[in-house]
């Protein structure tokens, strides 16, 4: 039977609030967004929190919407709304696509998109899309917002730059008219964490790539992104040979282990299939294909 | 603490330890067993039922969490003495074997046939795929759910 260590449970009522019980209780308290990645760590004392804050009453916390020319997702909005969202399906299909393949339909009910980004797993899927979209995170503490952009977010494994008392409100996302994304995601079995996933968007102009990014995830991508085989990219004709040096260039940039979900030079040639993948996918769509 | 949980629209309310999970509350305190417990770590989906309307593995929340809000367990799908379609389903598409993952089979099944009265086998499998069923197989369960979508009850329950 696993079950959490005692552990005392308080209702935020509001973010305010939220961020005033984490200063009350220190480092030993711990948010409790959508619960299924932290449950299960505590299950496993690998996380050991002694007071839990749930913050799932704060509806300021949820919705999706374009704010200026960027899309808004509420840290409290679950994957279950990131798939249905026409919002977001109708900027980009990496977010369908992703989602669609995120854990299954029924924990896709509970987990949310802020806990996935402060979980921090080094495979989470949606760090991929945020760095392949060059998105931001929107951090709350006692003395104010900060943004910080989904390429610095990460620590390493599991760490993050959110600090001590503060909470993450919101992610950004660029709009931008005329992209075509993708999402790619080999997995052992449905539900499962990636073998390797690329994501990818591409804006096609007069024939060439004029703005692209590319994400990754499993494999030891710095920050979860590809910027030389962005830049290699960009001003270049979206043809399949250059299409195939971007993802070679990606897959050349990451760093995967061996490990029980398949050897590293398998997933180095997973890393550049799917991004090869994702690109076609997204130049094809951005030229309405 | 003390919560109180509306289970099939019945409070129940019950003294707890902050780290009860869901699915313990369910089956120790509201007495409900027809909630099962299965691996504990949200793959096998045996612990499904609803909270405010919406499938949830409840091994993975805590009951304080579920403190004012409604959960739907399979003792709710029954309707004024009548079993609901999707349970008459697993009867007549021989659905079940050992029975371990059917509660929580049924509640996504009747979860889907709500969003979408006609859904296709593929539409079934993937709302099931967060589900582990080591007996018959998958294709008996996809079968039952059609069998509800074919013969949907006159009322929908609201539980």
């Amino acid at each position: 039977m696993q079950t959490p260590a005692p552990v005392d449970y308080v209702r935020a009522t509001s973010v305010e609030n939220a961020i005033a019980l984490l200063q009350e209780h220190g480092e030993e308290a711990r948010l409790l967004a959508g619960g299924h990645s932290l449950i299960p760590m505590m299950k496993l004392r690998l996380a050991r929190p002694e007071m839990l804050i749930d913050i799932n009453d704060l509806d300021e916390l949820r919705g999706i919407r374009v704010e200026g020319d960027e899309i808004v997702v509420g840290a409290m909005v679950t994957h279950a709304e990131v798939l249905d969202s026409p919002v977001l399906a109708e900027h980009y299909a990496i977010f369908r696509e992703a989602e669609k393949v995120i854990a299954d339909p029924i924990v896709r009910n509970k987990g949310t998109v802020g806990g996935s980004m402060c979980q921090a797993d080094p495979s989470e899927d949606l760090s991929a899309v945020g760095s392949a979209l060059k998105g931001s995170v929107v951090v709350q503490g006692a003395s104010g917002r900060r943004t910080i952009p989904m390429r610095e977010f990460h620590e390493g494994p599991y760490e993050t730059k959110v600090g001590d008392g503060e909470i993450l409100v919101e992610a950004r996302y660029p709009v931008r008219p005329g992209a075509g994304s993708a999402y790619e995601k080999v997995e052992r079995r449905v539900g499962d964490w990636p073998v390797c996933s690329a994501g990818a968007y591409v804006v096609v102009s007069g024939g060439v790539v004029t703005d692209c990014g590319i994400g990754l995830t499993a494999v030891g991508a710095e920050h979860f992104a590809a910027p030389e085989a962005e830049a290699f990219l960009v001003g270049k004709a979206p043809t399949e040979e250059n299409l195939a040096q971007a993802a070679q260039l990606a897959a050349d940039s990451c760093d995967p282990n061996s490990d029980q979900r398949g050897p590293a030079d398998y997933k180095k040639h997973l890393a550049m299939e799917l991004t090869l993948r994702a690109l076609r996918r997204s130049a094809a769509a951005s030229q309405g294909a | 603490m003390q919560v109180t949980i509306t289970i099939n629209g019945e409070q129940v309310t019950s003294d707890i330890e902050p780290r009860k999970l869901l699915v313990h509350f369910v089956r120790e305190d509201a007495g409900l067993r027809g909630t099962h417990w299965g691996c504990d770590t949200s793959n096998c989906g045996a612990c499904t039922l609803w909270v405010d309307g919406k499938p949830v593995k409840s091994c993975t929340m805590l009951a304080a969490q579920a403190d004012g809000h409604e959960l739907t367990t399979v003792e709710g799908l029954e309707q004024g003495g009548e079993l609901d379609p999707v349970q008459k389903g697993f009867i007549e598409c021989h659905g079940l074997q050992c029975g371990f993952c059917t509660s929580g089979m049924m509640m996504t099944g009747r979860a889907l046939l709500d969003e979408n009265p006609h859904p296709s086998d593929e539409e079934i499998r993937e709302a099931i795929s967060g589900q582990i069923c080591r007996c018959t197989g998958y294709k008996n369960i996809v079968a039952a759910i059609q069998w509800a979508a074919d013969n949907p009850a006159t009322s929908e329950v609201t539980a």
